[in-house]
């Protein structure tokens, strides 16, 4: 496969790539802690509209990609790796989806929230850097 | 009238279709998969690796994802100063159910007492912010993956491994929103 490596400043797409997603993060209030309260409340459908729009346009533009065997900007292939089962998308999924809750923020929103000038989320963002390292470090010892 | 229809939130559809069109352009622009809480890792392997093999990589060829990070504060940045919502509806039984836990400021879109530095130094506070920071990045690398790489990336990859993380997503969420949350709140 042919990959093609570029100067730093080609980075700077995928930062755009940020801002618009961010934007919409606003824009959509899918950065609110109140959205994600309704969504496990069953208060709202905005949040299950959001996510399953989001699921639906990412299959037919995946499907797309592969029936049409497109290539990057750059003609490299494009490529898909198989997820494996393990008993992490289950337990760490819980533990995942509990932190979800209590800041109304999984981590793409972490980093707009932040933006937007909750600047005391920067400790969430912090605190989570160290829940990555703490599952680091007891790896080999949890169950997968 | 342009400016008042530019401050109304986007509606679902909209939003979600916009978030689904990110995985197309990350594959089209440089065969990238979306996947926000590998940037947690590469934090760690950047500045603490340790001696732990799992922080053991060349994190230098994934700072794509750390730019994809940036621009997503850039662009809360951005819009918060030139493109603000004017107001949100809020459920109206999501407010009723609230307010006895002591959350009365419904104008922004965290409540400001839970997120500021006065809460942080309380129970409550440290509890929701810094316990349920650390739940994230520990639950997320655990189950190899966030929203956006299990439920956004993974299902549009029609990989069933990552139902089963985004439905244990959900289900961690249901009981900490119903059962935990509440109590916690009460601090």
């Amino acid at each position: 496969m042919k990959t093609i490596s570029h100067p730093w400043w080609y980075n700077l797409k995928y930062l755009l790539v940020g801002l618009i997603l961010g934007a919409v993060f606003v824009k959509g209030e899918i950065i609110s802690w109140f959205r994600v309260q309704e969504m496990f409340r069953l208060q709202s459908f905005h949040m299950y509209g959001v996510i399953g729009t989001a699921v639906l346009v990412g299959i037919t533009s995946v499907w797309l990609i592969k029936k049409f065997k497109i290539k990057t900007i750059h003609g490299e292939a494009i490529s898909f790796q198989p997820k494996k089962f393990s008993k992490g998308q289950v337990i760490g999924g819980i533990v995942f989806g509990s932190g979800w809750a209590m800041t109304g923020a999984c981590p793409g929103p972490l980093f707009v929230q932040i933006g937007t000038g909750a600047i005391v989320v920067g400790v969430v963002l912090l605190s989570a850097v160290s829940g990555t390292w703490v599952y680091g470090y007891f790896r080999e010892k949890l169950p997968h | 009238m342009m400016k008042e229809m530019m401050q109304q939130p986007l509606p679902w559809y909209v939003a979600g279709a916009i978030i689904g069109l990110v995985v197309p352009v990350l594959l089209i622009l440089g065969n990238k998969h979306f996947g926000v809480s590998a940037n947690f890792r590469h934090a760690c392997a950047a500045c603490i690796p340790g001696k732990i093999s799992f922080f053991k990589y060349d994190w230098k060829k994934e700072t794509w994802n750390l730019f994809f990070a940036a621009g997503l504060l850039a662009g809360g940045v951005l819009t918060t100063w030139f493109l603000p919502n004017s107001g949100m509806d809020i459920a109206p039984d999501l407010v009723a159910d609230l307010k006895p836990l002591g959350i009365n400021d419904f104008g922004k879109l965290v409540p400001s007492e839970i997120f500021s530095w006065q809460s942080l130094f309380s129970l409550r506070g440290f509890l929701i912010l810094v316990g349920g920071g650390f739940l994230v990045g520990f639950g997320s690398r655990y189950a190899g993956g966030c929203t956006s790489g299990h439920s956004i990336m993974g299902l549009s990859n029609l990989q069933w491994p990552s139902l089963v993380a985004t439905t244990s997503f959900m289900l961690g969420g249901y009981f900490m929103t119903n059962f935990i949350l509440p109590v916690i709140l009460r601090l």
